[in-house]
């Protein structure tokens, strides 16, 4: 039987443990986690670039929900622990789930510290710690005056993402230098120095007297009397681990949980990791030692004898633009010496202090590159008298002359970490491009998680790949297609137009594709290419499609699928509606629903149904909504000025007109529009990749907004006076899209590709151009409004929808 | 193992596509590649369980529609960075005529 597994928490840590105890022992443990956020796991190191807009959500989650199906653990999400019964070893979260545990993990990690100021609870005080953090933050909105309290590595990385949001951000700190326990005071100056360059205020031995406001935030008061007018307070000054839960149920707590080297705590059925943890005396809150405690506790539950002897640390600031590295201990004392080297001009400063010969610490700032050459010599305890002359100017440095930097990356032994997240040294990295055939980071990052969390150590990863792979990697190069070819999406639309190619293979042919019938990254792409640029000449090859596009529905996880008529502009009508009950009726289908697209889902038909419901939502003059092209799906509207006392413009009659226009048109990737018949806005017009708000002049035309995976709102393109005006605008920007996008980008990423300026320049303010677009676009619609439903009821890839051989019933085999 | 099954002829798949053999043991999904070679294998992605006939066939390779697993359809073993096998099964291809062992579509009825 498979032993239970109970998990408190579900931060960075256990995530890493588990991924240890799954490659140890898969199967053997059956796996809850209880999480208190209402999400998967997620790189928390990460939350500084969501916050800055550097990066989004979807691209920092380690664990997605699928992780968890495919390794059989049950996530509860939204249910903090509350309850510990160490007795009946059964844990109850706050909504009642309970679960029985043969070992049990805590790893609650930590909670910000709140300074008790007066005004410490009003509306408008936030705190730094998670993505609903990252959320309040954002909220406050451009132009609002913000107060970071705390200026260590937290509340820098909060203070930079919120200026490069746009707001006016004063950071109080309560040391006279900036995060004075990891930087000397000489360092501190220089960050203080780089953050106001920046726009930040920053004020140091700033005791915070009390938060002021009535209600919600209003300002800061110092003790000295100085206040600060603000909208928001994020307080940043420190965390504490979050050991209440283990205190409450009477297991050993000084700071954190207490642990012995295997993670135990006094209860030989309990463990503990992460920040919440206290181990010999320390508590941690960097990531590299929580993930050598959760290879320790692996270990441990597997039975391989392992002891998690403490770790050193070293930190760096992830702001874009800094660059600063932090080990060891660097307070002055009268057994150490120091090397200092200092570049005014070049806002370069750094600091090894050395004992008994040996580094016992580092600070750099300014120029790092040498962070991880100094922190190996710092873990090894290395004696540097040899090389004590050129110590302070980095590896290159030794031996005399002057090395390039690749020399210094290849110098390295085998065993200096590189990625200090993720604790994985040179030599792992470099034995994995041989030994997998790697070729770039991406690979390097799915094998050994090196450069996968923080990302600061990518550029020693890329010079790893480099030196391994030698002329054979070149990152600057365009990004090819994929593994068949070496040209990029834009050198082959080119090629295929300037050489005349007409077919798949033509073009692998003559572009000297390295696989005999491509992959499914090209093939797809190449197909709409030619079915974009050759309209009419070409002929679709259906087996270079994703099903969906194959088949005309939308697969479903079980391998049944949806169907979604269309409903020109979201309007219906009683027959319409009849024709979808009846339909859901006889093939019983299970699920309909309502879609953010204004028309109806049907979902779980099975696919050798596909046909008949076809032929009778087509008996009822429906034809395929195209849920599942990239291609045009739904022209969004509201009822305008028929119905609506506000409407100027039927909006409804031009999206329906826009639809009818548009209907079966492939483009890059899938494109949404809409139409509001007022600045109201009710058919959300401007998140769509091109929306129209009608006003009572016209109409102003909209395009590359985005609410899926980015959220961003749209950009005006401009106005039109006329119905006609507005649709021919619509056209050619659309058409424009179709010949310079790369396949699956989508408008608002072309349009950030390609500049603002060259799309007005070709769709606004050259008449002709745009008439040329619009009339390319109509030529290419004769062949593709066609229903691709109706061919298949009247019989074409009958294949499709019909198995190759049956044999139902067992048979008897003598 | 001396007599086969017809399942079917091959000008019946199209290039670069598969089709289904239903059996009361599962799906069977049998592939045609562009140079007219037969395989086949268990329809059923052993990562989340896609339907392998629906993917994207190239060379002797197809990708799974659900996550873009890649399987070698002569060895069933997942390519690039992805571990995992699907089960492949014995297939003669007789002038244009496809055939697979009984014992994967007759159930013993002791």
């Amino acid at each position: 039987m498979s032993e239970r597994l109970v998990i408190v928490g579900n931060g960075m840590a256990p995530g890493r443990m588990l991924e240890h105890l799954f490659e140890a022992a898969p199967g053997r443990f059956e796996v809850t986690i209880f999480n208190a956020e209402p999400r998967v796991n997620y790189n928390r190191l990460m939350l500084s670039p969501v916050l800055s807009g550097e990066k989004s959500y979807a691209e920092i989650i380690t664990h997605g929900d699928e992780w968890y199906a495919e390794h059989g653990v049950t996530l509860h999400k939204s249910a903090p622990v509350t309850q510990i019964d160490r007795a009946a070893k059964r844990v109850q979260s706050r909504n009642g789930l309970v679960a029985e545990y043969d070992h049990l993990v805590i790893a609650t990690g930590s909670s910000p510290f709140i300074p008790p100021v007066p005004g410490h609870q009003l509306a408008g005080v936030v705190t730094y710690r998670d993505l609903d953090d990252v959320d309040k933050m954002l909220a406050a909105g451009r132009g609002s005056s913000i107060v970071v309290i705390g200026g260590g590595l937290l509340g820098l990385e909060a203070a930079a993402g919120l200026k490069l949001r746009g707001m006016d951000v004063t950071v109080l700190h309560l040391a006279s230098t900036l995060m004075e326990r990891q930087l000397d005071p000489a360092a501190g100056y220089l960050l203080e120095k780089a953050f106001v360059d920046r726009g930040v205020r920053v004020i140091t031995q700033a005791n915070t007297k009390q938060v002021l406001g009535q209600d919600r935030v209003e300002g800061v008061e110092l003790s000295d009397g100085t206040v600060i007018a603000c909208s928001m307070v994020v307080m940043a000054v420190g965390i504490r681990p979050a050991s209440a839960l283990a205190k409450e149920s009477g297991l050993a707590v000084n700071r954190g949980i207490v642990v012995d080297d295997q993670m135990r705590t006094d209860d030989p059925h309990i463990f503990a990791l992460g920040e919440c943890a206290e181990h010999r005396g320390i508590c941690y809150g960097l990531v590299a030692p929580l993930y050598e405690m959760g290879q320790v506790l692996a270990s441990t539950l597997v039975g391989v004898p392992a002891s998690y002897q403490g770790s050193v640390t070293s930190t760096k600031l992830k702001v874009t633009g800094i660059d600063l590295f932090s080990a060891g201990d660097f307070g002055e004392g009268e057994d150490r010496e120091e090397i200092v080297l200092r570049d005014a001009s070049a806002g370069i400063y750094k600091r090894l202090v050395l004992k008994d010969d040996r580094i016992i610490g580092a600070v750099l700032y300014g120029e790092t590159s040498d962070g991880p050459w100094f922190f190996d010599l710092l873990k090894r305890g290395v004696d540097t008298r040899e090389m004590r002359d050129t110590l302070v100017f980095g590896q290159a440095y030794q031996g005399g002359t002057p090395l390039d930097p690749m020399a210094a990356v290849a110098a390295l032994p085998d065993e200096a970490e590189i990625c200090g997240c993720n604790g994985v040294c040179k030599g792992k990295i470099t034995s994995t491009i041989t030994g997998k055939g790697l070729t770039g980071l991406d690979g390097v990052r799915a094998h050994t998680k090196a450069s996968a969390s923080c990302g600061s150590c990518t550029h020693l990863v890329e010079q790893l790949l480099h030196l391994t792979l030698g002329a054979g990697y070149n990152p600057a190069a365009v990004q090819p297609m994929c593994g068949c070819t070496e040209y990029g999406h834009d050198d082959v639309r080119r090629l295929i137009i300037a050489k005349g190619l007409k077919s798949i293979p033509a073009v692998m042919q003559e572009l000297e594709w390295k696989t005999s019938c491509g992959c499914a990254k090209c093939r797809p792409a190449l197909n709409y290419y030619l079915v974009s640029d050759w309209p009419g000449e070409y002929e679709d090859d259906g087996q270079s499609r994703f099903i969906n596009e194959r088949v005309h529905a939308n697969i479903q996880k079980d391998g049944t699928y949806s169907v979604v008529p269309r409903m020109w502009g979201g309007m219906t009508n009683p027959k319409e509606l009849r024709a979808i009950a009846d339909v859901a009726d006889k093939f019983a289908i299970p699920a309909v629903k309502v879609t953010g697209g204004q028309r109806i889902d049907l979902l779980g038909v099975k696919k050798e149904d596909l046909p008949g419901v076809w032929a009778d939502l087509n008996a009822a003059g429906m034809v395929s909504g195209a849920a599942y092209a990239k291609g045009l799906r739904t022209v969004k509207t509201c009822v305008g000025s028929d119905w609506c006392r506000f409407g100027t413009q039927d909006s409804t009659g031009l999206g329906i007109r826009i639809e009818k226009f548009m209907w079966g048109a492939w483009t890059p990737a899938k494109l949404k529009l809409a139409v509001s018949g007022c600045p109201r806005n009710c058919a959300e017009a401007t998140c769509k990749d091109i929306g129209v708000i009608c006003v009572d002049s016209g109409y102003d035309i909209h395009f590359a907004g985005a609410a899926g995976l980015d959220i961003k709102g749209t950009e005006l393109l401009c106005h039109a006076n006329t119905e006609d005006e507005a649709l021919e605008i619509i056209v050619a920007l659309t058409q424009l899209y179709r010949e310079q996008g790369r396949y699956l980008e989508r408008i608002y990423k072309w349009a950030k590709r390609v500049g603002t300026p060259s799309i007005l320049a070709n769709v606004v303010d050259d008449r002709d151009k745009r008439r040329a677009y619009y009339e390319r676009f109509v030529y290419s619609q004769q062949f593709a409004q066609v229903d691709p439903w109706q061919e298949r009821v009247n019989g074409k890839d009958a294949h499709e929808f019909a198995a190759l051989a049956e044999f139902g019933m067992p048979v008897a085999a003598e | 193992m001396d007599e086969w099954i017809e399942i079917g002829r091959v000008d019946t798949i199209p290039r670069r596509g598969a089709r289904c053999v239903n059996t009361p043991n599962g799906k069977i999904a049998v592939f045609r590649t562009q140079d007219d070679q037969i395989f086949a294998i268990d329809n059923r992605c052993p990562h989340r369980g896609g339907p392998l006939s629906e993917g994207i066939v190239h060379g002797a390779s197809v990708t799974c529609p659900m996550h873009n697993w890649v399987f070698d359809l002569s060895t069933g073993q997942a390519q690039g960075a992805d571990e995992g096998e699907v089960r492949t099964y014995a297939v003669n291809v007789v002038e244009g005529r496809i055939f697979i062992t009984p014992d994967l579509v007759l159930v013993a009825a002791e």
